[in-house]
């Protein structure tokens, strides 16, 4: 049953093609997740407005909507716009597309991790930091974003899980991930539950050292913290 | 924007809507049906009893919903010896498909949550249902397993919008959902923004109606935890 008919290295092709797109839209992801979270305890009431409409929006429609709606429209809004600005036709590869709508919905959820992971930080020790005339930035830097990472691993592990496994729906919107590939796969070798499986199995690889990872990163971080 | 067309296309997203709330329903009670089991024998403190369970839950959890999908429509057609058998006759359909995926899936997240729960039981608890003289059974029927379910209400909220999501896949395997209606009306009559936001719009509020109804559960079954009022 294992005879995979020479197709495995397409389908390794097509998983650096869904690592590329993980890590890459987990960049956006977290980018995006700490301005969310700046921006709903800034203060500012717009600010805010905008973050939890983000965060609403994003939580309440599924990530194949968001998916299909941004490769589909964002390719007429960007040419709509480009005719008035006379650029030449522009393509949204599924790549980008892909790329892009991931780092998007997971941001959302990166802001309610970072958000949470920020209040958790003891108020005395940003009084205290203030107190000795740190600018913002330097707080940030110094106090801050130290413990931040650690309040904020578990529930960006998780997210990072979710986010590895929500890549496989690239493969709806026509880019060459492992999905993709070993649907062509499993089609001409009439064999597709041999090739899906070779993919289920290399996802469980992904979660699987991504565990150990994360386990090892929570370890570090919570030097210092006594655990019950 | 023209949403004439999706005026005039309004039943088939209704439609979409029905299959959607249909596949969503039946697989959160398939899967939990599963899950209550699953979830017990997994946080058993015996290694042999709690491997099989938890190599489930870790195989479903660790693959992409997706994948788990086709499998089970594109893959089981492989096998001559099940194309041949009784079971056939529901494994062609994607509609059947889809519902035997999702509801391992989220069997396998429920458990999840259900053995992390069960685990959280405060050890006093169990010792006092213990000292009474209660069978193991019966500590589990009484004591456990109660507690268990209201604690684990919110996370289970949050199962339920994560299976809502989830069952959009169902649009891709020709089961016309909220999706694939929305993919119908987009293909038919190329209005990417207009087909997509309604399907969205749909799902939004589908959304806030579970997460207003689990608001409604914790307010009941959690109202010894809220502060007293004065």
């Amino acid at each position: 049953m294992f005879d995979l008919k020479g197709y495995l290295p397409m389908i390794l092709d097509g998983m650096v093609i869904t690592i590329e797109v993980a890590l890459l839209s987990l960049t956006i992801a977290v980018i995006l997740g700490i301005a969310g979270a700046s921006a709903k305890l800034s203060g500012s009431r717009i600010a805010y407005s905008i973050s939890t409409l983000y965060t609403t929006l994003i939580r309440g429609i599924p990530d194949l909507v968001l998916m299909t709606l941004i490769f589909f429209g964002g390719q007429i809004l960007i040419n709509n716009l480009g005719d008035q600005f006379g650029w030449d036709y522009i393509d949204i590869s599924p790549f980008i597309a892909g790329t892009a709508t991931i780092g998007f919905i997971f941001g959302a959820y990166m802001t309610e991790t970072f958000r949470g992971a920020i209040l958790a930080i003891d108020r005395g020790q940003i009084e205290a930091a203030q107190a000795f005339g740190m600018s913002r930035l330097l707080l940030f830097v110094r106090i801050t974003l130290p413990q931040m990472v650690r309040h904020a691993l578990p529930g960006f592990g998780n997210n990072w899980m979710v986010l590895a496994k929500t890549t496989a729906l690239v493969s709806v919107i026509g880019l060459h991930d492992m999905v993709y590939n070993a649907n062509l796969a499993g089609g001409s070798t009439r064999q597709p539950f041999t090739f899906y499986l070779v993919v289920a199995l290399l996802y469980l690889a992904i979660t699987g050292i991504s565990d150990l990872l994360l386990h090892w990163a929570n370890r570090r971080f919570s030097i210092g913290i006594r655990q019950v | 924007m023209d949403f004439e067309v999706i005026i005039n296309n309004l039943p088939l997203y209704l439609e979409g809507l029905w299959i959607t709330l249909q596949l969503v329903v039946v697989s959160l009670v398939c899967g939990l049906f599963i899950a209550i089991p699953l979830g017990m024998l997994s946080a058993h403190r015996n290694y042999w009893i709690q491997f099989l369970p938890r190599l489930f839950i870790y195989c479903f959890r660790g693959t992409p919903l997706l994948v788990q999908m086709f499998l089970i429509y594109h893959g089981l057609g492989q096998f001559e010896a099940v194309r041949e058998s009784l079971a056939w006759i529901i494994l062609k359909e994607a509609y059947w498909c889809a519902l035997i995926a999702f509801s391992l899936n989220t069997a396998a997240y429920t458990a999840e949550i259900i053995r992390g729960t069960i685990r959280q039981t405060p050890a006093g608890e169990i010792e006092v249902a213990r000292s009474m003289g209660m069978s193991p059974l019966t500590q589990q029927r009484r004591i456990v397993l109660p507690s268990t379910f209201r604690r684990a209400l919110p996370a289970y909220g949050n199962e339920v919008i994560f299976m809502l999501h989830g069952s959009a896949l169902a649009g891709i395997i020709t089961i016309v959902d909220l999706f694939g209606a929305a993919k119908i009306v987009n293909s038919r009559y190329f209005v990417p923004f207009e087909s997509f936001i309604t399907a969205g719009f749909f799902y939004l509020c589908v959304t806030f109606l579970i997460v207003g109804l689990f608001r409604l559960a914790e307010n009941r079954w959690h109202a010894h935890l809220r502060p007293r009022q004065s």
